[in-house]
C-alpha cells in the first residue's frame, strides 16, 4: 500500500473477500445437499413432472426440503406457480 | 501395519503428485520405510517427478492382475534409502483398479511399509474413489482460488461417505489441509485467498502451505523432489508440513510478505 494508494476509494470490496463470499454461500448450499436422502433429487423430479401435467413452472420453482428435528423429520415442499396472464 | 495416506483434491493441477512425491519422500528420509503409489491409471506421471520413468517394468495393474509380483513392479528409489514407488499403468481400461485388487496389494504392502502414500488422480471417477477408500489419513491439496476450495469440500464429503472407515462406521479419516502455490503479496493485495479464509471455509486442519515458488518447476524439470531442494522455500515448507505429519510442531513459515524498504513503500508497487 503505497501513498497514492490512499486517494483511491476504499469502498470496494478486494477481489479474495468477493471470493470467499461466494465459496461460503456455494459450500453451505452443497453441504446441506450432502446430508439429504439421496432419494430427495429424484421425488423433486417426480413432483416438478406432476405439477407439469397442469401448470408450466421451471425446475427451479419447487423447492424441497428435509429437516430432521429429535423425535421427526418435516419435508417441506415450495412450489411458486406463476400468475396467470 | 502401515498408515495409508491420500494425497487428493477434486480438481487437477493443484500439486497433487508434487505434495506425494515431496511428502513420500520426506517420510522416508525420517527413516519411515515408504511407498508411493501412483493411482492415476492410464496417465501415469509420478515417475516423471520421482525421475524414475524409465526403470518402470511393471506396475500396478500387472500386480492387480497377477502379473507380476509386487517385488518385482517396486521401483527402489535411487536418492533416498527407504523409498519405494509402484508407477500407475498406462491402460485405458478404466476398469482395471478393482476394490478387492488395491485392498490386496495394500494388504501386502502393509507388512513391510510404515507409510502408503496414495497419490489420487484428478475427478471423482473410480481411481479417485480407489485412491481414498482404504486411507487413514487424508491431505487435501487446494491451492487459494474458488474452483479448487469447492472441490476440496467435495472430495471432503466423499472423504466422510464414501470410504472404507464411513462405511463400516469406523473412526473417520484424519484430514488435513495442505494449501500449494500460496502467494503472499497477492494476498496482502486482496487478490488471492489468504490461509485463514480458506481454513474457515473448508474448517479442517492445517498441515502446511507451499509458498509459490520456480524451485518447483525446477525439480519436476529434473524428476527430484522438490522437497531435497533444501534451499528453495517450497522445499522447507514440505519438510515442516512432514514434521507436523508426524505430530511435531513448526510455526508456519512464508506465508507473510517479505518486508520491502521504505521507498517501495511510500511509493507503492
Amino acid at each position: 500500500m503505497g501513498i497514492f494508494d490512499y486517494f483511491k476509494s476504499k469502498s470496494e470490496p478486494t477481489s479474495a473477500s468477493v471470493a470467499k463470499d461466494r465459496l461460503q454461500i456455494i459450500v453451505a448450499h452443497e453441504r446441506s445437499r450432502r446430508t439429504q436422502p439421496d432419494y430427495l433429487e429424484q421425488m423433486q423430479q417426480e413432483i416438478i413432472a406432476v405439477i407439469r401435467k397442469y401448470v408450466q413452472i421451471e425446475s427451479d420453482d419447487v423447492q424441497i426440503q428435509l429437516e430432521n428435528t429429535d423425535d421427526c423429520s418435516v419435508l417441506e415442499l415450495n412450489v411458486t406457480i406463476p400468475e396467470k396472464n | 501395519m502401515a498408515k495409508i495416506i491420500v494425497v487428493t483434491s477434486g480438481k487437477g493441477g493443484v500439486g497433487k503428485t508434487t505434495s506425494s512425491a515431496a511428502i513420500g519422500t520426506g517420510l522416508a528420509l525420517k527413516g519411515h520405510k515408504t511407498v508411493i503409489i501412483d493411482f492415476d491409471v492410464g496417465l501415469r506421471n509420478l515417475d516423471l517427478i520421482m525421475g524414475c520413468e524409465r526403470r518402470v517394468v511393471y506396475d500396478f495393474v500387472n500386480v492387480i492382475n497377477k502379473e507380476a509380483t509386487l517385488t518385482q513392479a517396486l521401483i527402489k528409489d535411487k536418492r533416498t534409502k527407504d523409498l519405494f514407488i509402484l508407477p500407475a499403468s498406462q491402460t485405458r481400461d478404466k476398469d482395471a483398479l478393482t476394490a478387492e485388487g488395491v485392498e490386496a496389494v495394500l494388504e501386502e504392502l502393509s507388512k513391510e511399509f510404515d507409510y502408503i502414500v496414495c497419490d489420487s488422480p484428478a475427478g471423482i471417477e473410480k481411481g479417485a474413489q480407489m485412491a481414498l477408500y482404504f486411507a487413514d489419513v487424508a491431505i487435501v491439496t487446494t491451492n487459494p482460488e474458488v474452483s479448487s476450495v469447492r472441490d476440496s469440500d467435495r472430495i471432503l464429503g466423499i472423504l466422510q461417505s464414501k470410504s472404507r472407515r464411513a462405511e463400516q462406521g469406523l473412526p473417520p479419516i484424519e484430514e488435513h489441509l495442505l494449501l500449494t502455490r500460496y502467494n503472499p503479496e497477492r494476498v496482502s493485495e486482496g487478490e488471492m485467498l489468504s490461509v485463514e479464509d480458506v481454513e474457515e471455509i473448508l474448517a479442517i486442519p492445517l498441515l502446511g502451505v507451499i509458498p509459490e515458488s520456480d524451485a518447483v518447476l525446477k525439480a519436476s524439470n529434473q524428476g527430484t523432489p522438490v522437497i531435497l531442494d533444501d534451499q528453495a522455500e517450497a522445499g522447507q515448507a514440505y519438510s515442516d508440513a512432514v514434521d507436523r505429519l508426524l505430530g511435531e510442531q513448526r510455526p508456519l513459515r512464508f506465508t507473510d510478505v517479505q518486508k520491502k524498504g521504505f521507498f517501495k513503500r511510500l511509493l507503492g508497487g
